[in-house]
Order: structure tokens, then sequence, then C-alpha cells
């Protein structure tokens, strides 16, 4: 549903790969693929979703965006194991030639270095510089939002508005150096402390926000999708986003900004 | 003590029936004060019923398997004390307890039929020493309050293993069954009919590895979410025999369903006057959990023939549609059907697009606490069952416009999504609007809060009936 007039650009299809869909998928994780799917298939642009699950060694070469969601703690440490053996290497090499690589929750711990439970320390791949730990206190649970300042994020862009919701047990310590994917306006981010959410590192972004993240911010599931392809954001043709607004604005609402 | 029992009863009644006349609807609100007047209310008032109590707990369907355990109890007359308004924590069960006490020591009732809130099972078995445990499913479920399946699971095994009470467990649910692997007694039921197997498993699926060893079970037929036929291939583990079984199943669109029940007690075709297979699951339950509690078959099958649909759970209301000043007003049918999980509402959906062409649809979508504060499941929600189905989908509640995008993204044609966050206009509107005066039905699919208001709407409106509470 194209609204400009011009002609329409041609954009080779956004390859998609599916960390573990069948296993970290806790926070309805399939709604931020569904998203990219249909933003594409709106625009004439073709998608490929693969997935890549215990056992399989990543290929990373066919891919331009890695998603990994969220899992139960005991589905969270199997696939742990299986990054580190399986898909480590990959997904470096594919960071490194620009990739997009984005987590959320669970999946945003696995892209640090590790996440501590008590004695126990599970090793993430480290593509982020960060460590977890999970602390005695309470889960850190609600609505957030969170102020996000893309230099690249399209016409307009400048400082943008995630909202979602949180849901975690582990606090996130960014090391020194390490940006933020945002700081917070209401909510936790990533300990509850620090005011800083989620981390980014060229393409590779991970964040707590859930809910799920692209239906309530479509601006940055755009914005993905130009990243992964390589072109400017502006290049997407716009679409009647009307429904989405509102689904944005009452996401902020419900996180009081 | 029974003297100052009796007077804190006596005082809990009276601040209840205040907050009822100040509107508090709220039914547990005399059972609470009762518990913070006599914290051991609920065991020494559940002390009194002759034949004691059983608790039947899941994700869902608690409130239709209850009342399907209540219809069958009563047509063997038994009589019963019934949380039936599904006031399932602590202080619906105190007030349900508290509206049978009577004077001296008595109480009104010989069995006590409780639906228990899943995460106030442990308290209250301690509490009411239950019979009888029935346990249906365990499915994603409002992951802001209730946490992960695993920690649920691990909070029943404990009230399990100190024993006393008769198990009836859902054979198909893996994670269910295995409550009951060091219970030589424990009564198990499940779906023989491989007629109704799904082509896979659901996208949101949860218990899908061996809760033993960790390695992924096979299927060898899925029915709903992830109950059905299963072993696992390294441990061999698999799903238990069991004795109360349901084949034939015909399921009759969003009215009702058919299945030959098979017990130890005989088998014998049951008409329910309830949709979908989600219910056939539930008859299933309370067929067993009546089993354990030696209730003779014929009296199983009648009871659960004459179950109506419980509050809010495919009730059915008339809507007066007022066309135009002067004019008559015209009924049209409103059809409820509470949707709060994704298993939930996958099966309503299911159970939906088994009805021919395209439905109008009323969806509220609240994000209050007993809602789940994170509307993120509508997205593990099969939606997509829906798409081309739609002639009209009126979004409503304080997540209207989240429920709007989720359709849209699920294939409805967005032209045919509206979006109006303030309930009673939602509700004119989508009842008004009918395709060429066809008297097509509404279909409201409510959150759990939504339901209430719904449901105090149409009390308002003089089209339902407040007799549940």
């Amino acid at each position: 549903m194209p609204d400009s007039a011009s002609a329409v650009e041609t954009f080779p299809p956004l390859r998609v790969c599916a960390l573990y869909p069948d296993l970290m998928n806790i926070y309805a994780d399939r709604g931020n693929l569904l998203v990219l799917e249909r933003r594409c298939a709106w625009r004439g642009i073709g998608f490929e979703l693969s997935s890549s699950g215990l056992g399989e060694r990543l290929d990373e070469r066919p891919y331009d965006l890695f998603y990994i969601g969220g899992g139960q703690d005991r589905d969270q440490r199997l696939c742990a194991e299986d990054l580190i053996e399986n898909k480590r290497a990959g997904l470096h090499a594919a960071a490194a030639r620009g990739a997009v690589v984005l987590g959320v929750c669970g999946g945003y711990q696995l892209l640090g270095h590790s996440y501590t439970l008590g004695e126990e320390e599970i090793p993430g791949v480290g593509l982020l510089d960060l460590t977890t730990v999970r602390e005695d206190g309470p889960r850190l649970i609600g609505n957030v939002a969170i102020d996000v300042s893309l230099d690249d994020a399209g016409p307009g862009a400048g400082r943008r508005v995630l909202a979602g919701f949180e849901n975690h047990g582990g606090r996130t310590r960014l090391a020194e150096g390490q940006e933020a994917l945002g700081r917070v306006l209401k909510g936790y981010g990533n300990d509850g402390r620090s005011g800083a959410e989620g981390a980014r590192s060229g393409n590779t972004i991970g964040t707590y926000l859930h809910g799920p993240l692209l239906p309530k911010n479509v601006w940055f599931a755009d914005w993905l999708i130009a990243r992964a392809l390589s072109v400017a954001p502006e290049r997407l043709a716009p679409l009647e986003d009307g429904l989405e607004r509102e689904a944005h604005l009452s996401a902020r609402r419900a996180a009081g900004v | 003590m029974a003297d100052t029992l009796a007077v804190k009863l006596a005082l809990a009644r009276a601040v209840g029936a205040l907050s009822r006349m100040r509107g508090g609807g709220a039914t547990s609100a005399p059972g609470r004060v009762l518990m913070r007047l006599a914290p051991n209310a609920i065991a020494a008032l559940g002390a009194r019923l002759g034949r004691g109590c059983v608790l039947i707990s899941a994700t869902n369907g608690k409130t239709t398997t209850a009342a399907m355990a209540s219809q069958i109890l009563q047509h063997a007359g038994i009589p019963l004390v019934h949380n039936q308004a599904g006031a399932n924590m602590a202080g619906g069960i105190a007030a349900s307890l508290l509206s049978a006490a009577r004077p001296g020591g008595g109480i009104a009732g010989e069995i006590g039929l409780f639906e228990v809130d899943e995460l106030w099972l442990a308290e209250l078995a301690k509490q009411l020493r239950p019979r009888a445990i029935l346990l249906s499913n365990l499915f994603r479920d409002q992951l802001d309050r209730y946490g992960e399946l695993e920690t649920i699971a691990e909070s029943w095994e404990r009230v399990l293993s100190a024993g006393g009470a008769q198990l009836v467990l859902n054979a198909d649910d893996p994670l269910i069954a295995d409550l009951g692997r060091d219970q030589a007694s424990a009564l198990y039921f499940g779906m023989d009919d491989d007629t109704q197997a799904l082509a896979g498993m659901a996208h949101a699926a949860d218990t899908k590895h061996c809760r033993r060893c960790g390695a992924p079970y096979v299927f060898d037929a899925v029915y709903l979410g992830h109950l059905g036929h299963y072993h696992c291939p390294s441990c061999g583990r698999s799903r238990p025999q069991p004795a109360v079984t349901a084949t034939d199943v015909r399921l009759e669109g969003v009215r009702s369903a058919r299945f030959v029940l098979h017990t130890p007690g005989g088998q014998a075709e049951v008409s329910l006057a309830l949709p979908g297979l989600y219910n056939v699951y539930n008859a299933l339950a309370a067929a067993a959990l009546a089993t354990a509690l030696e209730i003779p078959f014929e009296t199983i099958v009648a009871g659960l023939a004459s179950t109506k649909a419980a509050f809010g759970r495919a009730e059915t209301v008339t809507l007066a549609i007022h066309a135009g000043a002067g004019a008559p007003a015209e009924g049209r049918e409103l059809r409820i059907m509470l949707v709060k999980n994704p298993a939930g509402a996958n099966e309503v959906l299911r159970t939906l697009a088994l009805e021919p062409g395209e439905h109008d649809l009323l969806g509220v979508l609240n994000d209050q606490i007993a809602d789940g504060r994170d509307v993120s499941w509508i997205w593990d929600a099969d939606f997509e069952l829906l798409a081309g189905r739609i002639r009209r989908v009126t979004c409503s509640g304080t997540r209207a416009a989240d429920l709007a995008v989720r359709l849209k993204y699920a294939g409805v044609d967005p032209a045919a999504i509206h979006v109006q966050g303030d309930l009673p206009a939602a509700l004119r509107e989508a009842a008004a609007s009918r395709a060429g005066g066809a008297a097509r039905p509404l279909y409201a699919l409510p959150t759990y809060t939504a339901m209430l208001a719904l449901r105090d709407l149409l009390v308002a409106r003089g089209e339902a009936s407040s007799a549940w509470s």
C-alpha cells in the first residue's frame, strides 16, 4: 500500500534468520517477525524467513537480519550452550559485515558476555559489552518507555520514543564505553538504577522491551529493515500507519509518557 | 472459640453487605474481611463440610469445569458450597463458605466445590485438606503475574506430595500428567479421537520438552495447544493411559458439541450445550472428577447435558437494537466468549472459524491487573484464523489500538477494523452495524475485566441478568 505516486524503488529481499523460534518466543516474539514481514510485503520487498535451532551450525552468509527472543530459564540455558557451540562465530562474522542482530529480553542477555544466576554463569556470545546478574530483588516488570537517539533513523527521526513492556529478573550492566539503546523515560530499563535501557553497537541491538517491540514501534521496524538492506530509511515507501500510531500512543500512555 | 467465630462471621457479613450497598460488586469482599478477623476461617468452615471438598485448578476452563461438576453433583442430590461466580482466590472461597455458614457450627452444603487460582492452590489445599484435586492444564498466561509454567508446576508438585487427596489429572498435558507419576491412585482423563488432531503444534505451544530429561517429546497427535498423545524418545516417558476418555467428537459451530464418554462405569453419547473441543476437555475433566467421587455414570451424563454456559463463557444475550425514533426495538444475539491467553483465545477463534460466513466482532482488550498488564499475548494468539472471515470488527478497551494492529497484521482488511475505546459506544456501534438487516449474531471477545465491564453494561441496559453475583 505505498501511497507514493513516484516510481516504486525495488530492493533485494530481506533475509531473516530467527534463532530458536520454538524455544525463545515467550513474549510473543512472533509479532516482531510478523511486523517485519508485512511491512516488507506492503512495499513489494521480498521477505525470506529461516530459522536456526538447537544443534544447527549457523551459516550466517545468507542473512541480513538475525532475531533472538526471550525464553523460560530452562530453555534459555539450553540455547546459551548451543549459541556458543554452533552460532557464536557466525554471529560475529555477520555483525562484522553489518548485518542487523536484534536480541529481545533473554535474547538480549545472551548477546552480552555472561548471565550469572547465583553460582551458575551462563556464557553469552559477547557481541555487546555487558554482563547480566540475577539479583534477589523482585523482577522488573511493567510498562516502559525510552528515549532513543539514532543518528540515522530517517527524516524527522532525531530523538524518538520506543514503548513496550519489560519483565526480567536479570540486571544488565553496560561496560564503560558500551552505548545504551536509550534512556529510560518511565520504567526500569537495564537494571532499574542506571537510567540506561538496552545496548547498541552498530547494527547489533539488544533491549528488554517486548510487548512485542515492533508492533508498538513501527518506525523502529522500518529503521531495522532499512539498516538490514543498507538503504537510507527515507527510501522506504511510507505506509498508512494510522492504527500503528494509535497503538504506539496507547503503549506510551500505559507507561505514562 | 465457636462463639468467637460466630461473632466474626456476623461482622464479616455485615461489612460485606455494606460494601455491596456502596456499589462494590466484589463477591470476595466479605471473605477478605473474614480472613482478616479470623485467619483460620477457611479451615474452620471447610471442616464443617460433611463430605469434604474438591479443588479444581488449571490455566483455562476452571469456571466451566466447576459449573459442569456442580450440575453433576446437583443431579446426584448433593448440596454444594461452590464459588460459582469465579472468585477463586482465598477471599472468594472464604466468601462462599461464609455465605453458607449456619449458626451453631453448621453449613449449608455437604461438599465444597472450589475452583482455585493457580497461585493459590498450595495455600488453599493446606487449609482445606481436599479429598480430591483436579488439575486440567497449564498454558502460558499473564507472565507478569504467574511467571513461568515450570514455577507453577513445581509449586503444585509440592502440594501433591503432601498426599491425602485423590488426584484427577489430564493425561494429555505432559506437565500435568507428570505430577501423578508417583501417585499410583491418580485418575487420568484424555482425548481419544484422531479426527480432532491438528496438523501441527500451535506456535505458542508451551510444553514441548520432556519434564524428566529435557529431550523433545514426540507428539503422535496434538489436540489443543500442547495437549495430545506424546512420548519421550529419550527416557521413554509417555502419556498415561486415561480411565476417562472421549471418542467420536462432533463439534457443532459456536453452539454445541457431542462426544462419546467412556468411564469405568459405562459409555454413552454426551450432548453439550457448549461449543468447541476445549469444552469437551472441560466435560472430560468434570466427568473424571465425578468418577473419582463415585457418582453413578448416568448421573454424570445427565449433569453434563444440563450444563449451560458459565458467566461470560459462550454466554448468549439478546441485544435490543433501536433502529430509529418510534421504530420498535429489534433483537440481536450477542455471544460473549472470554479470551484471556493464547491457548484459550486460539480455541475460541478455532470454534468461531467453524461457523460459516463472515462475522461481526466486538473485541475488548483491557490491561488491568486481572487481565495481565502485558498485552503481548495477543501476538501469540492465532487471529490469522479469522483473516478473510470478518465483516466488521470493533476494537475497544484500554488497549483497543493494540488489538486493531494485531488484526491488521493477521490479515484482516483494515477497512473492516474500527477502533472505539469507549465500551458503551463500541457496543452501540458494533450492535447497530448490520449488513442488509440480516440478523447475524455479534460475537464479543473480551478479556477478563472487559467481560465484567461488558456484563455490567448489559445488566444496566436490561439485556443480561446479574443473577451470577
